[in-house]
């Protein structure tokens, strides 16, 4: 078996400058770099519209760049139909063949690039076997469960062994709880195979999960590029803050500044912050529904005055809408079994780490 | 890089083409066609047998000689890393090659140069050639690919040297064999008796007092032609529609349990040869139809041939038309979306207000179509007038006897053909530009739950009494066609008799084995071998072009659409009259040949296979090309190994509707036939014409039950295919 094992042949992916435009009104990617590093997971997040992926799909060579290079392992891939690239594609709909078996659509690719018959249903049934689906070669795509059609798109796609995987929304069409277990697999086979791996979703929880990097994108640009936790701790802009989790973005005033901290004056409060290069001077501040205390009066903790306008049980948490002379706010708490209620006045605090300022003209 | 190895494979695949075209394949057309293989007596020296290299290599028909040059002239380039030398030699000695096969082929006929200064400018020829066989039609061929795969290594269409190939192929057929015989009509129009251009004449032919003139208003004469068909069709188209419109409102909404039985209705027009209806009709009200002499016996009246003109054409369109115009309005009333109803009744409206303000607005544009649906196939209709015309003379069949009759005047059947293709092109573009936005069907496929409400009743009663009329009749005139096969001599000798059939069918045994007796047999056989022959190609052909109009994107497709479309909208007569008007001539020499008979079911029917295509492939996700293209397979392994496989049922449709279609044509076709390959259609023409009605409809009768069995099988086999790939996400859709 080992000549069927399934290799990495993992390369990088690079954008320089690539727009795509429909017609001449409609600009879906406009002038995007970016760069993947091989072996590498890469989620590309953003609401629907933002060029997502469209970017994903110019990976693929299923849409023609209007302007720019993209490179695939150093070599220019630009005009290249999807045909002559070495990318592979789990789709959204999983795009399974409904008129082959299993093995067949597992084998198809190998299949399409002239291998031996024999060769290819090895190497297919290697490939169903990394995706725990050892036994299912016979049956026909109807057969099977919405989350084992997944995985043989998975097996599809792998046997190829691409030089770039690509994902598009891949857990959409499951349902809640199986989207946890899968998201897992996907990340496990990728780790453990090195492999490159393209990822578009709009759920950025899962984006959060899965990646070694995210690209945030919208309105066709990158909002965007780093780490999970660096998206999440130190959104560039009030869009990613806004969209990586909610956050409340808050009028501040930053009143001096020594080294990289900051002091700022929130309402009647006032925080230590990292500065992220900013000067003294009005400023906007991010921060996480959670990252927001409530008080009941008669606690006696300092803070700001704020009346509670609504307040909705979610199960886990509290979910609180309050009114201070900040504007409004929307703040969590776990603390269930405390619920305040709608009308009643609280003081608000916030929380000395959470905070972030946002870089002026966000 | 992968595609450039691809596009040399498919430049040395068309070459070996070439070459089998230009030295071992006979290169004019052969007399008694390639199949008979008579010439393999004699070839390949004989000069009528011969490929274009031994003809050269005798000393014959030299100037054939330089297409050798553009055919091996990629053995330069071939496996050239430099694209763009490599695509811009292709291009060049595919259009070289095509531009001087054609030159050589339209300047060089049977008497020599066609044109004086040819003979001037290179001095007399003194020799001659006939239209190109089939060795000049590989080369051909060649050349065409030569030249899309150069454009598409240019990068046209992502350098997809299938798709590019594709499209040429489409373009190039549909350019020669709809827009060529319609430009060879027009120039036709344009000459006078002896050849030559004149406005003059063109203008008289056209403002002719026999087309536009208006004695039927003031004095007791025959208006135009022109105004005949028109006159004729709009009444057709609006009668159709009402009772469309009225049976599809049966069909959906009456809560009647038998309405889907109606739908079985719809089957009809296809698998009835047009002219059959008109027979009935005779049969009924003729001078010696039964309810004629039944009606004239009661009121004691002088039987009268009133049947004959306007009222019996009339009748008969109707009959024929109107599961046409059902068939257009069952999609529009079920597309309109359940829940505006519901809204509109949870809304406070009643039942009759509902249908009045919010159904009969959204099924308005669907009217309007079916309106021009009717208005264009009673146009174009040939069989019924021919039958039951009288002496309301309408355009379809006076073009006929403008080239049949004693005038045999080209020109006019030329310019008769052109005015009819006014109206019916006006109507087609009207149906497209004007109502293809207006489209108001509400079906989105998801979250449309609910049922159709009932109809109003004071609407539903005037539509069941209007329906039950209706299908007792159809329910008459087919028992009428039926009957009328076995009756002796209808309306004088009423005896059961077995004599039509025998006299057309007979099978006697003979010390050869079997022998078919029967008048009728040579012409059902041809019938066969040209329907079945003709029903592949027209399906391979309607579904690239509906999968290059589904599946690709390029530069003038709403062109490419409107002209695969278009000839749809040519009325058979007008095909039939631009056939022999453009291929009686070398180059394309192909008159009397079942071939032209093949070419022209192909052309005529191809709107049906692209429909059934494009109804099919839109339901097939997009993402399953996409995820093939993305496993390394190329977009031919793609179109053969994904798309074919699961559109095996609208394949089958297309197969089964181009053979039905083939087999009740008439209209193109009795222009086309000849003594060698006569139809079915044309055999029972003839037979009416000598009022030989009951082998006439003893035939027609065989015919319909040949045809319903085709469609059952049908059924059957597409049934068949659903069970046993449950997954297989088309859906038939026979449009």
């Amino acid at each position: 078996m080992s000549q069927s094992e399934l290799k990495s042949r993992a390369a990088s992916v690079e954008f320089r400058d690539v727009t795509k435009k429909y017609g001449t009104e409609v600009t879906a990617v406009d002038s995007v770099s970016l760069q993947v590093a091989a072996g590498e997971l890469v989620t590309l997040l953003g609401p629907s519209g933002c060029g997502k992926t469209t970017t994903l799909r110019m990976i693929a060579g299923l849409e023609m760049a209007t302007q720019g290079q993209i490179l695939i392992g150093g070599a220019d891939v630009s005009r290249l139909p999807a045909t002559d690239r070495d990318v592979s594609m789990v789709f959204q709909s999983y795009a399974l063949f409904p008129h082959m078996s299993v093995l067949e659509n597992v084998s198809y690719g190998l299949r399409a690039s002239g291998q031996k018959k024999k060769q290819c249903i090895e190497r297919a049934e290697h490939g169903l076997d990394l995706v725990g689906l050892a036994g299912y070669g016979a049956r026909l795509p109807s057969e099977l469960s919405g989350g084992q059609q997944q995985r043989v798109a998975v097996a599809r796609a792998l046997v190829l062994e691409p030089q770039v995987l690509l994902f598009d929304e891949p857990l959409s069409n499951l349902d809640a709880k199986l989207r946890r277990q899968v998201r897992e697999d996907i990340r496990d086979i990728q780790q453990n195979l090195a492999l490159t791996v393209v990822y578009v979703t709009h759920d950025q929880e899962e984006a959060l999960a899965v990646s070694d990097r995210i690209i945030v994108m919208n309105n066709a640009t990158i909002a965007q590029i780093g780490t999970p936790r660096e998206l999440y701790e130190q959104p560039a802009d009030r869009f990613v803050a806004d969209f990586i989790g909610e956050a409340n973005i808050i009028d501040a005033q930053i009143t001096a500044v020594d080294k990289d901290r900051a002091t700022v004056i929130v309402g009647n409060t006032s925080l230590q912050l990292d500065a992220r290069g900013l000067t003294p001077g009005a400023a906007k501040l991010a921060v996480r529904p959670n990252r927001i205390f409530i008080q009941t009066p008669g606690d006696d903790a300092a803070g700001l005055a704020a009346v509670v306008e609504k307040a909705t049980y979610v199960g886990d948490r509290m979910e609180y809408k309050i009114k201070t002379e900040l504007g409004e706010l929307f703040c969590t708490s776990e603390a269930t079994d405390q619920a305040i209620d709608t009308g009643k006045h609280v003081t608000v605090q916030f929380d000395a780490v959470g905070p972030v300022l946002l870089p002026r003209g966000s | 890089m992968l595609s450039a190895s691809r596009a040399s494979r498919a430049v040395w695949l068309w070459m070996i083409v070439g070459l089998v075209g230009y030295f071992i394949m006979p290169w004019y057309i052969l007399e008694d066609g390639f199949f008979s293989f008579e010439w393999l007596d004699g070839y390949p020296f004989d000069t009528d047998y011969a490929p274009a290299a031994f003809l050269i290599a005798q000393g014959e028909k030299l100037w054939l000689a330089p297409l050798v040059l553009p055919l091996l002239l990629p053995l330069v380039v071939i496996g050239n890393k430099d694209r763009q030398r490599f695509s811009t030699l292709l291009i060049i000695a595919g259009s070289a090659g095509l531009f001087y096969l054609f030159a050589q082929g339209f300047a060089i006929g049977i008497r020599g140069f066609n044109a004086e200064w040819l003979g001037v400018l290179f001095g007399e020829l003194g020799d001659r050639q006939f239209g190109f066989g089939y060795g000049a039609v590989l080369l051909c061929v060649a050349f065409l690919f030569y030249l899309t795969t150069g454009v598409a290594a240019r990068g046209y269409i992502n350098g997809d040297v299938f798709v590019v190939g594709a499209i040429g192929f489409i373009i190039s057929i549909v350019a020669i064999f709809i827009f060529f015989p319609i430009a060879q009509m027009l120039s036709s129009a344009l000459r006078d008796n002896d050849g030559v251009y004149s406005l003059a004449v063109f203008v008289a032919k056209f403002s002719e007092n026999k087309i536009w003139g208006l004695a039927c208003l003031s004095e007791n004469r025959g208006c135009g032609v022109a105004w005949n068909s028109l006159f004729l069709a709009v009444i057709v188209g609006a009668a159709t529609t009402v009772l469309g419109l009225v049976f599809a409102l049966v069909a959906t909404r009456s809560g009647f349990r038998y309405s889907n039985w109606l739908r079985a209705l719809t089957v009809l027009p296809i698998i009835t040869p047009p002219f059959v209806i008109g027979l009935a009709i005779i049969l009924l009200f003729g001078l010696s139809g039964t309810i004629t002499q039944w009606v004239a016996g009661v009121l004691d009246l002088q039987p009268s041939r009133w049947v004959y003109g306007l009222p019996g054409i009339l009748i008969a369109q109707m009959l024929s038309f109107t599961p046409i115009a059902f068939l257009v309005l069952i999609g529009v009333v079920e597309g309109v979306s359940p829940s505006m109803e519901e809204a509109s009744q949870t809304l406070r409206a009643s039942r009759w207000h509902t249908f009045k303000t919010v159904t009969f607005p959204l099924i308005r544009p669907g009217l309007a179509n079916a309106f021009l649906l009717g208005f264009i196939e009673s146009m174009a209709d040939f069989g019924n007038p021919l039958v039951l015309g009288g002496n309301y003379d309408v355009l379809s069949t006076e073009i006929f006897f403008a080239i049949v009759g004693a005038q045999n005047d080209q020109g006019r059947a030329a310019v008769l053909a052109i005015i009819l293709l006014l109206f019916t092109l006006t109507a087609f573009y009207a149906q497209r530009r004007w109502l293809g936005r207006k489209s108001y069907i509400t079906k989105t496929g998801k979250g449309d739950g609910g049922s159709h409400s009932l109809m109003p009743r004071r609407v539903m009663w005037p539509c069941y009494i209007i329906a039950s009329i209706w299908v007792i009749f159809t329910v008459t005139v087919y028992g009428m066609i039926i009957y009328g096969g076995f009756v002796e001599t209808w309306g004088l000798n009423h005896t059961l008799t077995f004599k039509h059939y025998i006299t057309a069918f007979a099978v006697g045994v003979n010390d050869f084995g079997l022998h078919f007796k029967g008048s009728a047999w040579d012409s059902f056989w041809t019938t066969l071998k040209i329907a079945a022959t003709a029903a592949p190609l027209t399906a391979i052909v309607g579904l690239i072009t509906a999968y290059l109009l589904v599946r690709q994107n390029f530069a003038g497709k709403q062109w490419f659409e409107f002209g695969t479309m278009l000839s749809f909208a040519i009325p058979g007569t007008v095909v039939g009259v631009s056939y022999i008007l453009a291929f009686n001539v070398p180059p394309l020499e192909l008159t009397g040949t079942g071939i032209i008979l093949i070419i022209s079911f192909v052309f005529r029917n191809m709107p049906v296979g692209v429909r059934a295509g494009i109804a099919s492939m839109s339901q097939l996700d997009k993402s399953l090309d996409e995820a093939s293209l993305t496993l390394g397979a190329s977009t031919w392994r793609t179109f053969r190994k994904v798309i074919l496989p699961l559109m095996r049922p609208a394949i089958l449709a297309a197969l089964v509707f181009s053979f039905v279609r083939a087999m009740t044509a008439i209209s193109a076709v009795i222009f086309l036939v000849s003594a060698e390959y006569n139809m079915a259609t044309s055999y029972i023409i003839g037979r009416v014409e000598n009022n030989d009605y009951g082998i006439a409809i003893a035939y027609s009768t065989t015919l319909i039950f040949v045809m319903l069995s085709a469609i059952l099988l049908f059924q059957l086999l597409v049934g068949k295919t659903q069970t046993t790939r449950p997954l297989t996400q088309s859906r038939t859709n026979v449009g």
